[in-house]
């Protein structure tokens, strides 16, 4: 097991080969914001919030995509990143319609959460207010695409936990949008399973159960990295 | 050459309006029409969502009546799912609907009208305000106060805050009442019952004094609307719909829920409001009224013993029918202490601590429709969902809906005894927004110009050039 020294916000930290920059600063009690990560899956950086500054590297890193390595000098917090965050969270929320105050997810929400955090009041960024479809067809759940930030949690979910791979991405840009079994309306999929763990991973309120008036989403996650650590240890 | 009179921006109603006063050849007022200026779609911008977010959505259409726009959307969402919610679910929605009809004719009396009432109509708008009353009448304002924050402080007690709560939801509510909260209810009533017994005792010693404004300020005959209870009482939260005559006389009762046999809508092109008529008397001659005058006008009483001794003494001087709009204002004022009578009662019903307060459905049904009396009167909220409870069209008739055409009889009312061709009497406008006031529109949530009221008339020919304009 090789183990690397590194130095996080000018503090000498050690992570293990293999271990991402935000899994130890996150050991060492340094918080660096997410959204699309998630404990228990795979991470695969699709919301770039947690971007870092590291040494030698002109561009904004990743901390959950990064692997740590030996003398590496870490910056999570700096001016640069908060103005990078921050439109990160903006673009987020011009990009489609989120109205929390209406939302199954208010005052639950991830991505209410970070902007809160960030200071965010105010979207400044015109916003694309795209026609978006909410589709009720399943029994229990319906997902809002207005609210989707496209973190892709339900779809690594419903893959690495659930192993039904009912969810995944079509199109790209800002045309992608999550899809059950390549497009069907959700209510006629053949492999959802009807776990809901994607309702129980979705950040914000765009996945959701049906007929839940607004505020009142509920999601229990610490079941999550029990779930995948043991799938691990089953398969080594 | 006819000429138009418009008065623009009206104040100290909830929202945006305009006033026209058509004048014919000779000068005289020929028609007058109370126009809303502004426009909010809610209506459309609700197709395709999920039916559970319409009470919540429907709410945002005010601010000052939102626990009504919940009822009657919760209502509609019980009737797609096919269920009845537990009668604590009824009674709690009920509680907070009472709630909302006390803190909101308190802000009609006490913070809209109480300035022209306790300063009279003309006088100068600077003092003829709520600041004004503080000064002079502290005990009032005082009591507007009071009651206003009791009726504000039950909702949110109840369902976590003043303003969009987003407690009442299909097939009941979301929490039980627990019995710390309906204590804390409890302790609030004496002190809201000394504020409206306070203000009844002003109320009546001055009625006198404003008998000219009872004469002239929407005194009309007209039909009335309301919901009943089974024994004929006024009821806020459900029952049949009862029409009833000038004199009383019955036109219909019916389920609420086949409205849609008895009245009817249609465009008005210089409004955006939808007003709405009899079908049995058609457009013109269809004029209603809604709300507190209506109320005590279709229904035998309140079937609360304070409210009813009111009532009472309200009628013998003004009798069982009677048709001055200007008496909105006493009968909110009687319908405040039934408030509180009924939120009582309601909280003395050990039952009202149970947890079965909601019942649990899916789409079972394409149309719901709901119906509740709102502090204004009659709301309807009409949805149609696909399978899957993707709202594909709502229809809402509003009170003020319900009321266009008697505010524009009350208008012209005023209009014909104080315009005479060009010369235009002093305190014309004033009465003009009084008349307006006593319905206490509801244009939507919007805030009130305070001091000085901002108003405009032009005076327009018959080529539509503008001949003259008034301002100050």
């Amino acid at each position: 097991m090789t183990v690397h020294t590194l130095t996080i916000d000018g503090v000498e930290r050690a992570g293990v080969e293999g271990q991402t920059v935000l899994e130890v600063a996150r050991e060492s009690g340094v918080e660096i914001p997410t959204l699309c990560h998630l404990d228990g899956l795979c991470d695969v950086g699709a919301c770039r919030l947690c971007v870092v500054e590291v040494k030698g590297s002109s561009k904004l890193l990743p901390s959950c995509a990064t692997a740590v390595a030996e003398g590496m000098e870490v910056t999570t917090d700096s001016k640069r990143l908060t103005a990078y965050r921050r439109t990160i969270i903006e673009m987020l929320f011009a990009e489609r319609n989120h109205v929390c105050a209406v939302c199954v997810a208010n005052n639950h929400c991830e991505l209410q959460a970070r902007a809160a955090d960030l200071g965010l009041t105010h979207i400044e960024l015109d916003t694309v207010n795209p026609a978006l479809d909410v589709d009720a067809s399943h029994e229990r759940f319906a997902i809002d695409h207005n609210r989707c930030i496209m973190c892709t949690r339900c779809v690594r979910v419903c893959d690495e936990v659930e192993g039904a791979h009912t969810w995944d991405v079509m199109g790209r840009g800002l045309d992608a949008r999550v899809v059950t079994d390549l497009g069907m309306p959700w209510g006629e999929s053949t492999t959802c399973t009807g776990c809901g763990k994607c309702v129980q991973v979705c950040p914000t309120g765009a996945i959701f159960e049906k007929g839940r008036p607004i505020a009142t989403t509920k999601v229990t996650r610490p079941y999550l990295p029990y779930l995948k650590t043991n799938s691990q240890e089953v398969s080594a | 050459m006819s000429r138009r009179l418009t008065i623009d921006p009206i104040t100290r109603i909830e929202g945006h309006a305009r006033i026209t006063i058509q004048l014919d050849d000779a000068g005289n007022v020929a028609d007058a029409h109370f126009h809303v200026t502004q426009f909010r779609g809610f209506e459309k911008l609700c197709e395709g969502r999920p039916f559970a977010e319409m009470p919540s959505l429907m709410a945002r259409i005010c601010g000052i009546c939102p626990v009504s726009h919940l009822v009657a959307a919760a209502k509609a969402c019980d009737r797609i799912l096919a269920v009845r919610p537990p009668k604590t679910g009824s009674d709690l929605r009920e509680l907070m609907n009472l709630a909302q009809i006390v803190q909101s004719h308190s802000l009609s009396l006490f913070y809209l009208a109480a300035p022209d009432l306790v300063f009279g109509f003309d006088a100068d708008p600077a003092t003829r305000n709520i600041v004004g009353i503080a000064r002079t009448n502290p005990q009032l304002a005082g009591d507007g106060i009071l009651l206003r924050k009791f009726g504000q402080r039950v909702i949110e007690i109840l369902g976590g805050k003043r303003i969009h709560p987003a407690w009442i939801v299909p097939g009941g509510v979301e929490t039980p009442l627990t019995a710390e909260k309906r204590d804390e209810i409890r302790a609030m009533i004496p002190d809201a019952y000394a504020a409206v017994d306070r203000t009844l005792t002003w109320y009546k010693a001055n009625l006198m004094g404003w008998a000219e404004e009872e004469a002239s300020l929407g005194n009309f005959k007209s039909a009335f609307m309301a919901m009943v209870e089974d024994e004929g009482n006024v009821t806020h939260y459900d029952g049949r719909l009862r029409i009833a005559d000038h004199d009383g006389a019955l036109i219909a009762e019916f389920d609420p829920r086949d409205y849609a046999e008895h009245l009817g809508e249609f465009v008005d092109d210089a409004s955006f409001l939808k007003p709405t008529y009899l079908l049995s008397r058609g457009v013109t001659d269809g004029m209603y009224r809604v709300g507190t005058l209506a109320r005590v006008v279709v229904a035998k009483g309140f079937g609360t013993p304070r409210a009813d001794a009111e009532l009472e003494s309200f009628r013998k001087v003004f009798g069982p029918t009677p048709s001055s709009s200007f008496l909105y204002h006493h009968t909110r004022l009687i319908e405040i202490l039934h408030g509180i009578e009924k939120i009582e009662q309601l909280l003395k019903d050990p039952d009202i601590l149970s947890d079965r307060v909601i019942s649990n459905a899916q789409v079972n049904r394409n149309i719901g429709i709901g119906v509740a009396e709102a502090p204004r009167g009659t709301l309807m909220h009409r949805y149609v969902v696909d399978d899957d409870g993707i709202v594909q069209t709502a229809n809402l008739m509003i009170a003020t809906g319900h009321n266009a055409s008697a505010m524009n009889a009350g208008v012209l009312q005023v209009a014909k005894k104080y315009v005479h061709g060009e010369d235009v009497a002093e305190g014309m406008l004033n009465r003009v927004e009084a008349v307006i006031r006593c319905y206490d529109p509801c244009l939507s949530c919007s805030t009130h110009a305070a001091g000085q009221m901002p108003m405009i008339v032009d005076l327009v020919d018959s080529r539509g050039d503008v001949i003259r304009v008034l301002s100050r």
